[in-house]
């Protein structure tokens, strides 16, 4: 072993190559590495998975610190920001032999960031049992709807609802996000698009589609059709007699209904020839054909033909497919458009989703506050700091800290840690909300965030964007959960203690399973039983007689539907405490008033309650802040709808930073005003509890 | 205590039985998922599974490193080492922490507690980079240490404040008698005390291994070898930019929920053999 760690390192060279495969991708991608390897005596190649999740918030920490890999793998959608935050640096070297659209969508202010691997866009899957061929027109898929099909089956199955799926319907009808440099998201074309999408939508795709159902309905043989990717090859069931082919025609123009094109690139992470050598191995002919037979990859690489007839449908819809455009501009169209699409899908016109859209771009893509001269601020912040370290100092001088240096011994370790590594990273975050930061210029707009969020300058102050009105919701949020999670919490620990239950250890355990479980996948499920059509809970409301509920079409529905997830997953942790906190009450108090005649709820509310409070406050008061600040339920769950109505203060401030185009110094103001408010609620408690909590 | 008249017994049954099976209810789908051959979320309205395969446990369990590593051996020690960590150093620091804060009223006590309850106020959204270049800083990143060592201080503030508003609830008299018997602070609070707080110590070190068992993001950025990975990084790379292997997704949350469940079951005897079995009770 030692002599194996000796030889590597005198040989030296090392390339480390970061990237999200999965599966074939994986297994062709690494074997291509040990080939170089190989062939290259001295280089050692160490392609590491990173889960794609994180893939994208490694990079950004790592790269501009000098931890980044010599290469990565990455859409090359981030092409815009990450080359002008010097994450990407142009790719030195002619370029491999790839598709032109390929080549010209890592082709970026006139240099190339990257050697383009792979082409991903999404097409047809058609079932060849319920249909010969997939129509050539839309005019000829949507007259599908006249034409019966049994009952529940469906003609096509697609995630219309979203902005990228949608996107072939509009370039379709002339349209798209940019027109020449600008953002014209209710541009005659776009209204038109959103005309198809409609019709698309509400004649022949099933209710709320979203990937899980694609993926079902179409392995179950219900929908003759599917638009998804090369990505649901992996989920295809095998026993379906399916073919891919390219989307149809938009009769109105002509012209192909074109989907948006991602091409995954390899970059460099830092300078190094051996690893850009590579790169361009990796992208040519060689690496190219590893990766499509073994991989099963659609590669960019041209002069690599294939026998899979599905990769060749592919490639041939790559060839009519739209790069996604790399302007920063981009990431703020996303949401303004899905919430256009699910408008449309409730039944508003054409025009109104536009111009909704078009409106709610300009807000996110708000101006940045003016500048402001740092000079009054510095001086403000030294006469506060010195004042504090006169009072401070003052009070630590006054107090008989001596007496008890040895009780100081015993809170230290926690005190520095905290400063250190919780209280010293958020001062620095929060100091960001002092700046406006645009790619990797920063400009100094001292209370301008904080003014345009507590003024919702940008917006009516109902709008669900507004600080204030998101402020009602989180509130009414924490307060509904928390009373839920401590009722249901509390009432279970006090059966769950009874020494005639049966089998009390067995419940317990079954009962700590939401918090248990990963709540990535429940909440995902979660969000499945309340779906409008398949889900259990419609299901059974029906067996009930009730009429199905669109769960996420209204506010209280969705918000309910997000209270529910959470309840779920937040009672055992008020369980298990209460379980802890009532041991320290002896029973004799209890039994003592039974004798006295006191009836179950007033031995609950005079006796046990009164002891069990205090030990039960400090989860409360935490419990509180933690679902005020739960954002992944939201997320996972109703993602805000309807129209962004059921967001949160956290939330938002996180699609500040990192979906509506990376308003870094905005987000920062939000988490800071987050703060502000969860201070004030603890003096409130203070206040109100009349005992000094905090 | 009067025992329960029988009606009473059995309706308290049925209503057990029902929220168990309430709570049981989504965890359906995903043990559904897990005995599928297909990789598809399930979106129906029938939870029972249809299939009964076990071949995404089998590929869960089975992945290995090229150099032959059992991945996930491996990757299951590093959490279990990890999370265990976690509890050990955040429920012993939170320890000596809330015992000093519970007991004696030395001057910027109440200022600490405050600044412990405020750290839990902070948005993480903000801290993350700098908290990356801090410990870039202290050379502590693709390290457990590091790792450890945030997870640890994440904890402490809900574990001190939990283990102190128990220490509040102990009565005093056993430990001054032991001090004028001659013990030391010390081994008053670690032969008198701590025993006593066995219950809040096992709901509070669930917590802090819990904290730690289930958080990816950081681990992933931090981390730059799958050998050193924890489950749930393991477990979040099942989910791709487009989809997802949800049948691989669901064996591998089994799996990783597994070890919690079983460790709470384990615990229990602490939590409920509290001041009841100890020296104070009679």
């Amino acid at each position: 072993m030692f002599v194996g760690w000796f030889a590597a390192s005198a040989l030296g060279a090392e390339i480390s190559l970061w990237h999200a495969y999965r599966g074939d991708e994986r297994a062709a991608l690494e074997a291509l590495c040990s080939r170089w390897s190989v062939e290259h005596a001295g280089t050692q190649v160490l392609p590491i998975y990173v889960p794609n999740e994180a893939l994208a918030s490694k990079i950004e920490s790592a790269v501009p610190h000098g931890n980044g890999p010599d290469l990565f793998v990455f859409g090359h959608d981030r092409i815009g920001d990450w080359s002008a935050l010097g994450i990407v640096r142009p790719i030195p070297g002619d370029p491999p032999d790839v598709l032109p659209s390929a080549l010209a969508a890592v082709t970026w202010k006139g240099a190339r960031w990257g050697w383009p691997l792979a082409v991903k866009s999404v097409a047809v899957f058609y079932n060849r049992a319920l249909i010969e061929a997939p129509p050539a027109t839309t005019d000829a898929l949507l007259a599908l709807a006249d034409q019966p099909l049994p009952a529940g089956q469906f003609w096509l199955v697609q995630e219309i609802g979203k902005a990228y799926h949608a996107g072939p319907w509009m370039h379709g009808t002339g349209g798209g996000v940019f027109e020449g440099d600008v953002v014209h998201l209710d541009s005659p074309a776009n209204i038109e698009g959103y005309r198809l999408v409609q019709r698309i939508a509400r004649e022949i795709v099933p209710p709320e589609p979203s990937g899980a159902l694609v993926t079902q309905l179409f392995n179950e043989g219900r929908a003759a059709m599917a638009i998804t990717g090369p990505w649901f090859l992996g989920e295809v069931n095998p026993a379906i007699d399916y073919a891919v082919a390219p989307l149809p025609a938009v009769s109105s123009t002509g012209l192909p209904a074109a989907p948006y094109l991602t091409v995954e690139a390899v970059f460099l992470g830092r300078d190094n020839p051996d690893a850009a050598a590579l790169a361009a191995w990796l992208a040519g002919p060689e690496g190219a054909r590893v990766r499509q037979d073994v991989g099963r990859q659609v590669v960019a690489a041209t002069g690599v033909p294939t026998s899979d007839p599905v990769l060749a449908a592919f490639r041939a819809q790559a060839e009519l497919a739209v790069a996604m455009p790399v302007r920063p501009e981009m990431a703020r169209t996303w949401e303004p458009v899905d919430r256009a699409l699910k408008r449309l899908v409730r039944g508003a016109t054409p025009e109104e989703a536009a111009a909704e859209a078009q409106r709610q771009y300009r807000v996110l893509s708000r101006p940045p506050p003016p500048a402001a001269n740092p000079a009054g601020w510095l001086l403000g912040a030294g006469v506060l700091g010195a004042v504090g370290l006169a009072l401070g100092g003052r009070a630590v001088w006054r107090a008989p800290i001596r007496k008890w240096l040895w009780a100081y011994a015993w809170v230290a370790p926690a005190f520095l840690a905290m400063l250190l590594l919780t209280v010293l990273p958020f001062a620095v975050g929060a100091a960001v909300s002092l700046f406006e930061v645009q790619e990797s210029t920063w400009t100094f707009v001292g209370a301008g965030h904080f003014l345009d969020i507590l003024l919702a300058r940008d917006f009516p102050l109902g709008s669900p964007l507004s600080f204030w009105t998101t402020l009602v919701v989180t509130i009414g949020w924490t307060i509904a959960n928390v009373g839920l999670h401590v009722a249901i919490g509390v009432a279970l620990a006090l059966l769950l203690r009874e020494p005639w239950i049966r089998l009390r250890g067995v419940f317990r355990a079954v009962l700590i399973l939401p918090w248990a479980i990963p709540s990535y996948i429940t909440a995902l499920v979660w969000k499945n039983l309340f779906h409008q059509q398949f889900g259990a809970i419609n299901a059974l409301l029906a067996l009930l007689g009730a009429e199905p509920v669109s769960w996420f079409g209204s506010f209280s529905t969705a918000f309910a539907a997000n209270l529910c997830t959470n309840t779920w997953l937040g009672f055992p942790f008020m369980m298990v405490v209460t379980l802890g906190a009532l041991q320290a009450i002896p029973r004799d108090l209890e039994e003592a008033a039974e004798v006295d005649g006191a009836n179950a709820f007033q031995r609950f509310r005079h006796v046990t309650l009164p002891l069990l409070a205090p030990a039960l406050l400090p989860a409360v008061i935490l419990g509180s802040v933690w679902t005020f600040n739960m954002f992944n339920i939201i997320f996972l769950v109703s993602g805000g709808e309807p129209d962004g109505s059921t967001e949160i203060l956290i939330s938002q401030a996180y699609r500040w930073a990192f979906t509506r185009g990376h308003h870094y110094g905005y987000a920062s103001a939000y988490a800071v005003l987050i703060f502000a408010v969860l201070v004030g609620y603890s003096r409130l408690t203070n206040a109100l509890t009349g005992r000094k909590v905090v | 205590m009067r025992s329960p008249g029988p009606v009473r017994v059995v309706l308290t049954h049925v209503v057990l039985v029902g929220i168990t099976v309430a709570t049981l209810f989504p965890v359906l789908w995903v043990v559904k998922m897990a005995l599928s051959t297909s990789q598809g979320m399930s979106i129906t309205a029938n939870p029972l599974p249809t299939e009964f395969s076990l071949e995404n446990f089998r590929y869960v369990l089975s992945k290995s490193s090229p150099d032959g590593t059992w991945l996930f051996g491996r990757q299951l020690l590093n959490s279990l080492v990890i999370a265990g960590a976690t509890a050990a150093v955040g429920v012993g620091v939170a320890c000596t922490t809330a015992y000093a804060t519970s007991r004696w009223a030395f001057p910027g006590r109440d200022r600490a507690l405050q600044l412990f309850l405020l750290t839990q106020m902070f948005p993480g959204v903000v801290a993350a980079i700098p908290l990356y270049i801090l410990l870039d800083f202290l050379h502590l990143l693709d390290s457990m240490t590091g790792l450890i060592l945030v997870y640890s201080t994440t904890t402490v503030p809900f574990a001190t404040w939990n283990l102190k508003g128990y220490f509040d609830t102990l009565p005093r008299e056993l430990e001054e008698a032991a001090m004028l018997d001659g013990a030391s602070r010390w081994t008053t609070f670690t032969q008198i005390v701590l025993p006593l707080a066995r219950p809040a110590i096992a709901v509070t070190a669930l917590f802090a291994f819990l904290t730690a068992w289930n958080e990816f993001i950081l681990a992933a950025t931090l981390l730059s070898d799958e050998r050193r990975y924890t489950l749930p990084v393991v477990l979040n790379g099942y989910v791709g930019e487009f989809g997802a292997e949800w049948g691989h997704f669901s064996a591998a949350a089994i799996l990783v929920s597994l070890p919690v469940t079983l460790l709470f079951f384990g615990l229990q005897r602490f939590l409920v053999e509290g001041l009841t079995a100890g020296s104070v009770k009679g």
